[in-house]
């Protein structure tokens, strides 16, 4: 069997493809910071809650690292669907996506956590600061710079995940190619122009990182 | 005035302070000196309200430490405590360690609390490290930086917990000569020190605590003398020497 690459209709959808990178990098991101802002809090209550409310963070924190982030993802999608919620493909990424990553960075944010020496909480509380004023001024920058790297790795994670997002029928960057190889039949051509998009993305994320670290812990 | 009267407190069955009484007066220095787990450190722990009592009262100018509607974090603001690890903040540069809480706590401006904690960094020796990170410190200007975050906040007594016993032996001596010098300008200080010779050339009074019970109080010259009241201060004084 012979096989002989074309190149030219992939060439053609370029720019759609780049269009969908970029709805994937919207995605990614968005999930990220939701997820941070989630993980933090389950990460506060699983350690600091009475278990009326930790049992929640503690099932949330098991299932978002312990099952397929598709079947995450389905639970959004066609799980909620079947009780009559319909979100967007976009919703129901992003939605499962930041379920996922909430979990992941959770245990990151909780191994910080407990990296810091409960010292510097009764210093901090020593000088008359308040618990919170204790946590966000003092413990959770320190927390920050511990997880920094895991926290990039995640990015990187929850970048490559979202290309599930073409079984949600999401136009993100996998669906698009998707979309298109099927229409064409250049399937590897589209795929291995996607999976180029893909790492510029990557490096691209892992570059800003870098800079962010370097401009953030001056430590 | 620092009133502790007939504290007690547990670490789940480990009975640690077994009934202690300790009247501390304003511009006095008291030194507290004995074993390791004798419960000196943990004294100064519940005079701040950083671990709770079981029993007993502790009153700063009056104010019960414990009691339920106090506020604690104004309360603290009159009590600063030095610890064995010098617990800098190591993301935040010597001049914004001192200046954070007079900020964020006393509420005071940006500029007003930067003057102050330079103030208080000229005061422990430290005017040419502002801008250092604590990192580049080493232990014994860690420990004089964490003195002066606590003299940034304006309190009237200061408690050391064994401020100097993490330190190498050569950064010993800058750490008590800063503590030497708050006690000449006439802070009340209650410290918890293994340095004998420091706690008889400041105290007013020193306390020998022995498993969880004060043992002895008085003058240096009756602790460190040829007849201490008690045959356990005697016998620890004896085998440190």
């Amino acid at each position: 069997m012979e096989y002989t690459f074309q190149w030219r209709p992939v060439m053609r959808q370029l720019p759609d493809l780049l269009e969908a990178g970029f709805m994937t990098l919207q995605v990614s991101i968005l999930a990220m910071i939701l997820g941070t802002v989630i993980g933090l809090a389950l990460a506060l209550v699983r350690m600091n809650a009475p278990w009326q409310v930790r049992w929640l963070a503690t099932t949330w924190i098991e299932v978002a690292r312990n099952t397929p982030a598709l079947f995450q993802l389905f639970f959004f999608g066609f799980g909620l669907g079947a009780f009559g919620i319909n979100l967007s493909p976009f919703v129901i990424v992003l939605s499962g996506l930041t379920f996922n990553t909430a979990g992941y960075l959770a245990e990151n944010f909780r191994g910080g956590f407990q990296a810091i020496p409960d010292t510097q909480l009764k210093a901090a509380r020593s000088l008359g600061m308040s618990a919170s004023q204790s946590y966000i001024r003092i413990i959770i920058p320190q927390v920050f710079r511990i997880i920094y790297h895991p926290m990039t790795n995640q990015m990187v994670w929850v970048v490559l995940m979202s290309s599930l997002g073409m079984l949600v029928g999401f136009r993100e960057l996998t669906g698009e190619t998707q979309f298109f190889a099927s229409r064409t039949f250049r399937i590897f051509e589209y795929f291995m122009v996607t999976a180029i998009i893909y790492y510029f993305i990557v490096k691209i994320i892992l570059g800003l990182s870098k800079l962010i670290a370097w401009r953030l812990f001056r430590y | 005035m620092i009133e502790v009267k007939n504290i007690h407190k547990n670490f789940g069955d480990l009975h640690v302070l077994k009934g202690i009484d300790l009247t501390v007066k304003k511009g006095e220095v008291v030194c507290v000196i004995g074993a390791s787990g004798s419960g000196k450190s943990t004294l100064l722990y519940c005079i701040n309200g950083l671990e709770k009592i079981q029993k007993g009262e502790v009153f700063v100018n009056g104010v019960s430490v414990h009691a339920k509607g106090t506020d604690i974090n104004k309360l603290r603001q009159n009590l600063g405590m030095v610890f064995q690890q010098w617990n800098s903040f190591p993301h935040l540069t010597a001049l914004e360690n001192v200046a954070l809480s007079p900020r964020i706590v006393k509420k005071m401006s940006k500029k007003e609390a930067n003057e102050t904690a330079k103030k208080q960094l000229i005061h422990v020796g430290l005017e040419d490290k502002l801008n250092v990170y604590p990192s580049a410190l080493s232990g014994g200007q860690q420990q004089r930086l964490a003195i002066a975050r606590a003299l940034a906040m304006d309190p009237e007594y200061m408690l050391f917990d064994e401020a100097t016993s993490a330190l190498d032996p050569e950064l010993v001596g800058e750490v008590l000569d800063t503590m030497r010098l708050l006690a000449k300008e006439g802070m009340t200080m209650i410290c918890v020190t293994h340095e004998m010779s420091f706690a008889r050339d400041v105290s007013d009074r020193v306390a020998y605590f022995h498993e969880g019970v004060m043992e002895e109080i008085g003058p240096p010259e009756q602790i460190f003398g040829k007849n201490p009241k008690s045959e356990n201060t005697k016998k620890f004084l004896t085998n440190i020497r």
